[in-house]
């Protein structure tokens, strides 16, 4: 058993506002009622523990506690650099305790982004649901349901060239849509790429903005496989494994995809079929190739006649805020890297000191000289732990919004491609009555029967396609509004991140040099 | 503001060397420097009681090589070869700060005006800061010489001080640059020489030993040093384009984010400042310490260096004066030469021991008085950026 006494509790922070805006259509929810009703605000109930196996994450002995929450146990791939990274990390999770509702931080130099889902029971149907104005403050309500998910435990299966990572997913939820409060199963990279792949078919036609997953890397996962045990493929495991988390996160947190079966599948299900579709060099992958440079194409060509100014506007917001955060990105890029630069010449020149302190003849400057050797030396893990920090707070953030702004963009297109088939039914219709009309002066009966039937068929058309246009189109304002909040919430709350971050180097900046201040002055 | 920081730094550097310019009966200072092209002119300004001088107070303009004259005239003087002489001020070097505003000059295209403003400024900042440095170090020769009970009534000393004309005639011509080469050939092999034979003196067996191993590690160390330095520049310079950055975004944001970033840009510009100001201040203090005593180091080696070819010079006298007792030929004045080579030997030896001892002090008074001052500051700092820190996450955390 891999893990003993060491849990990896699921991460998560206060969410405060967080407002489903829901699309009633889609909801095969029961009418007129509030369907998450009775819940406690205590979100985990003390029940007795599961007795599948997976349920062992979060708890210890029946008893859901605190976790002291130490490096996890891989093969394969343990370095130093994990076993840093979860060093300092604590949860503190009394499940029990009435009033904590169970949220505390994880603290450690990458605090995996958690979200606490509140799925407020505002899941209205019918009604009241399509609220027009998106000034809707969701109050906190008494009926909050929480679902966390943490992707932890890389472990390497198989080996050679067809090996590959697998993650544990755990979620923890309160949802009755789940069959058990806890649960985990292991999923690898294709796996979380075939449910995006899902999800994009089902809701890339409805104008929800979709979460893009992490990107494929054949370099890095090249590197892990041919099991190279150095920090660098540790590092890329681990960056892996924090993205895949936070596109888990902002998978659940969006209210359509909670609801969602595919999602609830991947989340719950012992086994997945192998998503065989998303490898890179596979027939599919080819045909989504083409179609991407088809609807490049497209793009260049279609003309739209805008009727809301609205669109318009918020899609040139779009690219230039995608162009920004480019600039952004690499600007955080190369702080990074200097601080990493940083952080080996501290290394170079501690190592130097020690050895000058100690042909030091003087006795007491050469104490200090070591000592001050020593202060680099902690100056040098310091900066190590910023660059840690400055990336996984600050340049993942980035790069996850600039797919996301991807992914909006990519729903802007979408909109106009469904523009484009009302428009295009549009014209049929009118070639069918122009038909229509001919044939009432040539006198065709029977033809006739024919084109009024075209006729019918295609207004029937045109009505579902300007039904699906004005959907669309309701659909993306929403969700660019929820995507908004969210990307405010989300950069607020890293950059509190990582400037408490920068708050910690500092106080332990001034311990050191204070401890060798005196040290300094008893130099004779 | 930047009149200010230059007191302040003037201050500071001069604390590489301590107790200088005590003495009032021959006061020294570089009040004002010309940069023009790539030579600067020092303004030098002396202030005296001494009747040795002309007038009590007055200036002359020189140049860098003018300095190296004065050291390697010092160098050659027979009479202070017991003495340490004080290390030659290095060559001013602008390459780094030229190169950098380049390298801007090329990438201006891709920043938004305020970000290049920026990063102009503390180009220029730089700049002045090397111009402060060569300032600096170049003052502090001349009152290391000046506070020295010989070298201070050194004839060339007070020419350098007073002749109001150019000095370049004085200066070296190719000759004697290719003398000065062929000096250096030479010492390589002093090198070998001290560090071959074992003295019979403890003292300085000890001295040769302690300053060839710490030579070296000295040496090591100032390059760290300055690697370290440089990447932290950079840090601080990666906080200026991030900043500029965010405050493009800011300004085409119109949610509650607008906020949030425009005060993360301005908190990321104060701290930026910081960052810059512990940089220069590890540079000053730490950098600075290391490369001057390095120098330091090696012109008491030199002295070691003297001494041994004092010695081997009295050993070849005797050897002379053993073949000239055989031979039976010009006995007197071979025994003349051992005699003065005996002599010359001695008096290197007693005032080399002086020199080293008083020179065990001077450096270990000098590290401990800018390990501390470099202490005290990343303290100072590192509590400034604190709580420029915790006010802004106040800011955010309350909106």
């Amino acid at each position: 058993m891999s893990l003993g006494s060491v849990r990896n509790p699921p991460p998560f922070l206060d969410s405060e506002d967080q407002e489903p805006e829901y699309d009633t259509g889609d909801l095969d929810s029961d009418d007129g009622e509030e369907i998450f009703t009775g819940t406690s605000n205590k979100p985990f109930v003390s029940t007795p523990p599961e007795t599948d196996p997976s349920s062992d994450i979060f708890s210890e002995e029946g008893s859901y506690t605190v976790q002291k929450h130490t490096a996890p146990k891989t093969n394969g791939v343990q370095s130093d650099e994990e076993l840093d990274l979860f060093a300092e990390a604590t949860v503190e999770l009394t499940l029990t305790a009435p009033n904590s509702r169970g949220r505390k931080e994880i603290i450690g130099p990458t605090e995996p982004l958690s979200t606490t889902v509140n799925t407020h029971g505002k899941l209205h149907v019918a009604n009241t649901s399509n609220k027009p104005s998106e000034e809707v403050e969701e109050e906190e309500s008494g009926d909050t349901f929480e679902l966390n998910i943490a992707v932890t435990n890389p472990e390497k299966m198989g080996d050679g060239m067809n090996a590959y990572m697998t993650y544990k997913v755990s979620t923890q939820t309160t949802l009755p849509a789940f069959r058990s409060k806890t649960f985990s199963v292991r999923r690898r990279f294709s796996d979380f790429l075939g449910l995006y792949e899902k999800l994009s078919v089902k809701y890339n036609l409805m104008g929800c903005i979709i979460p893009p997953p992490p990107q494929k890397s054949v370099v890095g996962m090249t590197k892990v496989k041919v099991g190279k045990e150095d920090p660098s493929s540790a590092e890329f495991v681990e960056k892996r494994r924090a993205a895949l988390e936070r596109y888990l996160q902002r998978v659940v947190s969006h209210p359509a995809l909670l609801q969602d079966s595919d999602v609830q599948e991947f989340l719950e299900r012992e086994e997945l079929p192998r998503a065989v579709n998303t490898q890179a060099l596979s027939g599919s992958g080819f045909l989504k190739m083409i179609n991407k440079a088809s609807d490049a194409v497209n793009k260049m060509t279609i003309k739209m006649n805008e009727s809301d100014n609205w669109f318009e506007s918020k899609l040139q917001e779009v690219e230039n805020e995608e162009q920004l955060l480019r600039r952004l990105h690499a600007s955080v890029d190369s702080l990074v890297n200097h601080r990493k630069e940083l952080c080996s010449n501290t290394a170079m020149f501690a190592k130097s000191v020690a050895m000058l302190g100690s042909s030091e003849e003087n006795s007491a400057l050469s104490r200090a000289l070591s000592q001050l050797a020593e202060v680099e030396d902690k100056l040098e893990q310091l900066h190590q732990e910023q660059a840690f920090s400055d990336f996984f707070t600050l340049t993942e953030l980035l790069a996850d919004y600039l797919r996301l702004l991807g992914a909006v963009r990519g729903c802007f297109e979408q909109r106009m491609k469904a523009w484009q088939r009302w428009q295009e039914a549009q014209s049929t219709l009118q070639k069918k009555r122009e038909a229509e009309a001919k044939l009432l002066w040539s006198n065709k009966p029977d033809k006739l029967q024919q084109a009024k039937e075209d006729i019918t068929e295609w207004e029937a058309k045109v009505g579902q396609c300007e039904r699906d246009f004005e959907r669309i189109s309701s659909t993306l304002r929403k969700e660019v509004h929820r995507f908004e909040k969210e990307k405010c919430r989300d950069f607020k709350h890293h950059i509190v991140k990582y400037l408490e971050s920068l708050l910690r180097s500092q106080h332990r900046l001034v311990k050191c040099w204070e401890a060798f201040l005196p040290e300094a002055k008893a130099i004779v | 503001m930047t009149s200010l920081s230059q007191d302040c730094d003037k201050e500071k550097l001069r604390s590489v060397s301590v107790d200088l310019n005590n003495d009032s009966s021959l006061l020294i200072d570089i009040p004002d420097a010309l940069c023009e092209r790539d030579k600067v002119k020092f303004t030098v300004h002396t202030k005296t009681t001494l009747n040795s001088f002309q007038k009590p107070d007055f200036s002359v303009s020189r140049q860098h090589e003018d300095f190296i004259w004065l050291h390697d005239t010092l160098v050659e003087t027979e009479e202070y070869a017991g003495l340490i002489i004080p290390p030659a001020p290095p060559k001013p070097d602008f390459e780094s700060p030229r190169e950098k505003m380049h390298k801007l000059g090329e990438g201006e295209a891709t920043m938004t005006k305020e970000e290049y403003t920026k990063m102009k400024q503390e180009l220029e900042a730089e700049y002045l800061a090397v111009f402060k440095k060569t300032v600096q170090v170049h003052e502090i020769f001349l009152q290391r010489l000046s506070s020295h009970p010989n070298l201070s009534k050194d004839r060339n000393f007070q020419i350098f001080l007073e002749y109001d004309q150019d000095l370049s005639v004085r200066r070296k011509n190719a000759k004697e640059m290719f003398g000065g080469f062929f000096k250096n050939m030479v010492k390589s092999a002093d090198e070998v020489l001290i560090s071959g034979i074992k003295d019979v003196d403890e003292f300085f067996e000890q001295e040769k030993t302690f300053l060839l191993d710490y030579f070296s590690k000295i040496k090591d160390s100032t390059a760290k040093a300055e690697k370290m330095t440089r990447s932290h520049k950079n840090v601080a310079d990666d906080y200026i384009h991030i900043s500029a950055t965010l405050n493009s975004i800011a300004a085409d944001d119109n949610t509650a984010l607008k906020q949030h970033l425009e005060k993360f840009a301005e908190l990321l510009e104060k701290l930026r400042k910081v960052e810059g100001r512990v940089a220069s201040d590890q540079e000053l203090k730490l950098t600075e310490l290391l490369r001057y005593y390095m120098r330091d180091i090696q012109a008491a080696k030199d002295l070691l260096y003297r001494r041994a070819r004092a010695l081997a010079d009295y050993e070849n006298s005797n050897k002379a004066l053993d073949k000239a007792r055989l031979k039976s030929k010009d006995v007197a004045q071979a025994e003349e030469n051992q005699k003065q080579c005996l002599l010359k030997f001695d008096k290197l030896s007693e005032s080399g021991k002086k020199e080293l001892t008083s020179f065990k002090g001077r450096r270990v008074v000098a590290f401990r008085k800018n390990l501390i001052e470099m202490a005290e500051l990343e303290i100072k700092h590192a509590k400034n950026s604190i709580s420029l820190l915790q006010g802004c996450i106040e800011l955010l955390k309350v909106n």
